[in-house]
């Protein structure tokens, strides 16, 4: 580890909580309808949409109405996509001339994109059109993102409010989140990006003479606008097969400190945007700092462990100062560690480096900040939805001890708003363990590892856990386009993405209806460091303590192996 | 739900025109306006104008005369339509084998000088244009060797052609194989081509 390394690191993360700041002020104002330097183009855009949907944006929806409006519109997504992938054969701006998608697998990648997740069972450069990157995934990158973020609006109106009835309106919430932030910030940093070298061509590629004689088939994309959005919405699905290891989505260091910064950035501009909204900005500075210490933990953990000897290395007997299997150079560890805890600490799940190929606690963090909810600060909205949600169970178990009525912002929480929360983080488990579980014995199930033992293992856990956690990176040896795997895990992702997201809608109609309580001397203060510190506590003993098991099969049993192999050899 | 359908259903039709059309077309307009070198894939053209290949995708060397990329897990080697690392766990043996067998073929090429790790790694892309400066410093006595000239001019190329980090420290010190071969090959034409010429 060098001084080099560390400054990297911190100013990445940092990076993302400085800019992150303003735009929740920003966000925050798109959610309340307020005047922002855009309503001059945007205004009318806006209008149009209500007016072709036949929607008053005005009208606030009780918390019913609101999910299934949300639910509504992710299922004509999901037959949308499904419809395009099938049929890409059929379709224009198909220059690669790829035929249509599997029935499982476009029924994995439709799922994948409408929940945020972006798993993807497919390479890309070899299975989508030009067509269906542009037209139902880069569509689906832009919405599934703003879909997140109008948890957290309607979440933030419940705590306002003072005994109200509805918490918004999904449709304004959706169409002003999407037209006021995520498309001009996307246009902006993709315009950046292809400044710095990113593709945005519709040809299909081409072929280039190399010096010593051989062709080489060099694939191309709009990749440029893919990409910006695939990090700004938190989406993370790539383009390419490498993702953002490969030199068309990240060509330099600059690119991957902006990308980076772009994992995270609207993900704490949602906290900041709860907290203005709910008029609660050192509370929410709570949740920042307890998120912020955790994600920093876990990026530390990372270069910790890889620039630990590796076994491979030390084996071969070259320099062992970094694990270098499937990373890249420009990168190295620490850009690589950054990464790691920051596509994981959010639902992000681009890569750029092989996670597979990382040492095996390396492995573990990544797994284990995606076991924790997502909440680091997690996707747009949903993170500090669910982060919100540890808030509630926090306050519980710190009324339990001294015997009160539990307040939250305001708010007393009671018997509905904890079984809520308790469905909201219960699903996590049950998926990633149950379907784990499961896959483990099926032999159907076990023909798509590439490793066996406990790394074998980890392939089965990790998939679970990133789709459940909605994250959609992988230890990619597993070969996972196949009926068991593309069926099971989008079950995973779709429970993974809306049970939470109608859970917390129920715990924002509950609390909508209830009084604003000014604080007393009896209320436990949330903003203070005896709350962060019960924060992190809940956070890690629900996120810790239930996977430990399944850990101690997987990358701890493997941490140990790898320690005697190195001893061994030396 | 069913009265939610209709603006579900609009409002798709809207976000597809919107963002799946208008969108990414207008930031190909932008960047082919703008930045068309970037937009259509960094290419490099020799003196007749044929593409020898992209400014930020390594490629296959494997003449003694060249600097060597790393080994590569992309198709066969360097395949830019199939980018893929080898997603190998740490302790996978096919890896560990690999590494020695490689490592046993660099040392005896060079004995006694410390291997980089990158001269022996794969990349997550299996694409990676760059070597590290002291994988670059190991492979030039090898093409010095072949290309007949002494072993300080070819360092001092390599020196020329390192790329630093950011302001110090974002990202890692490099050397681009590509540019550095084509440097090569202006300044120090191979043995065989001075033949011919």
């Amino acid at each position: 580890m060098t001084w080099q390394g560390w400054a990297e690191i911190a100013l990445t993360l940092s990076l993302a909580v400085a800019i992150g700041w303003p735009l929740g002020v920003f966000l925050s104002r798109v959610w309340n309808g307020e005047k922002t330097f855009l309503d001059p183009v945007m205004r009318p855009v806006e209008g149009l949409f209500y007016k072709a949907c036949g929607v008053d944006p005005s009208k606030s929806q009780s918390w019913h109405a609101y999910a299934l409006a949300l639910l509504a519109f992710n299922l004509i997504g999901f037959v949308f996509v499904y419809a395009v992938l099938r049929l890409q054969g059929v379709l224009p701006l198909n220059p690669q001339g790829f035929p249509g998608l599997s029935g499982h697998l476009a029924f994995n990648t439709a799922i994948s994109f409408i929940t945020n997740t972006n798993w993807q069972s497919y390479a890309g450069e070899t299975t989508m059109s030009t067509l269906s990157q542009m037209l139902v995934l880069t569509v689906q990158n832009f919405v599934s993102a703003a879909t997140g973020a109008t948890v957290a609006a309607a979440l933030a109106r419940a705590f306002v409010a003072n005994r109200g009835e509805g918490v918004g309106n999904f449709w304004a919430d959706l169409v002003r989140t999407t037209l006021y932030l995520l498309l001009p910030l996307a246009f902006v940093v993709a315009v950046v990006l292809a400044a710095l070298g990113l593709p945005q061509t519709l040809a299909a590629g081409v072929t280039a003479h190399t010096l010593e004689g051989a062709e080489q088939k060099i694939s191309l994309y709009a990749v440029a606008s893919q990409e910006a959005i695939k990090m700004l919405g938190i989406n993370g699905g790539g383009i390419f097969n490498a993702n953002s290891a490969h030199p068309f989505e990240n060509p330099t260091p600059l690119t991957n400190l902006i990308t980076a910064i772009s994992i995270n950035t609207l993900g704490w501009a949602a906290f900041f945007a709860f907290g203005r909204t709910v008029l609660a900005k050192k509370d929410v500075r709570a949740l920042v700092i307890a998120a912020f210490v955790l994600l920093f933990a876990g990026a530390v953990g990372v270069y910790a462990t890889e620039t630990q000897a590796p076994p491979a290395q030390v084996a071969a007997q070259v320099d062992t100062s970094a694990n270098m299997e499937g990373k890249e150079v420009r990168f190295g560890a620490p850009a690589t560690a950054a990464w790691v805890a920051m596509t994981t600490g959010a639902s992000n799940g681009s890569v750029n480096g092989k996670h597979s190929s990382l040492m095996p606690l390396g492995g573990g963090i990544a797994m284990f900040l995606m076991q924790l909810g997502e909440i680091l600060p997690g996707g747009i909205g949903s993170g500090v939805a669910i982060m919100v949600v540890m808030a509630l169970l926090s306050v519980f178990v710190a009324g339990l001890m001294v015997g009160r009525t539990p307040e939250y912002l305001g708010k007393k929480v009671e018997a509905r708003e904890i079984q809520f929360s308790i469905l909201a983080v219960v699903i996590i488990p049950l998926s990633m363990l149950g379907f784990s579980g499961i896959a483990a014995v099926l032999p159907e199930a076990l023909k798509g590892l590439m490793h066996s033992g406990p790394h074998g293992l980890s392939e089965i856990l990790y998939a679970y856990v990133s789709g459940t956690a909605n994250n959609g990176s992988a230890f990619a040896g597993l070969t996972a386009n196949a009926p068991w795997w593309n069926v099971t895990l989008g079950i995973a992702m779709a429970m993974g993405r809306f049970m939470p997201i109608v859970a917390v809608l129920a715990i924002a109609g509950s609390l909508v209806t209830k009084p604003k309580l000014a604080p007393t001397a009896g209320t436990l203060p949330t903003d203070g460091g005896l709350f962060i510190g019960l924060l992190i506590g809940v956070i890690l003993i629900l996120g810790g303590l239930q996977f430990f098991p399944a850990m101690a099969l997987g990358p701890i049993v493997e941490h140990f192996q790898a320690l005697d192999a190195v001893a061994a050899l030396r | 739900m069913l009265s939610h359908l209709r603006p579900a259903l609009v409002s798709m039709g809207l976000f597809t025109v919107l963002l799946g059309l208008a969108y990414p077309l207008a930031v190909t307009g932008v960047a082919q306006a703008a930045f068309p070198n970037q937009a259509n894939g960094s290419l490099i053209r020799d003196a007749d104008g044929k593409v020898v290949g992209s400014a930020l995708i390594g490629q296959v060397f494997a003449k003694p005369e060249y600097f060597h990329g790393r080994p590569s897990a992309a198709g066969a080697g360097y395949d830019a339509s199939a980018s893929s690392g080898s997603n190998m766990g740490p302790l996978n043996e096919t890896l560990i084998a690999r590494l020695k067998t490689d490592a046993a073929a660099l040392r005896a090429e060079n004995p006694g000088v410390a291997i980089p790790a990158d001269a022996v790694t794969t990349s997550g892309s299996g694409l990676d244009p760059d070597i590290s400066p002291a994988n670059a410093r190991f492979q030039a006595p090898r093409v010095a060797g072949a290309r007949g000239v002494p072993e300080k001019d070819v360092t001092a190329l390599i020196d020329a052609q390192v790329q630093q980090p950011l302001l110090g420290f974002i990202g890692q010190p490099r050397v681009n194989v590509l540019a550095l071969n084509r440097a090569l090959d202006a300044r120090y034409p191979p043995l065989a081509s001075q033949k011919d010429g």
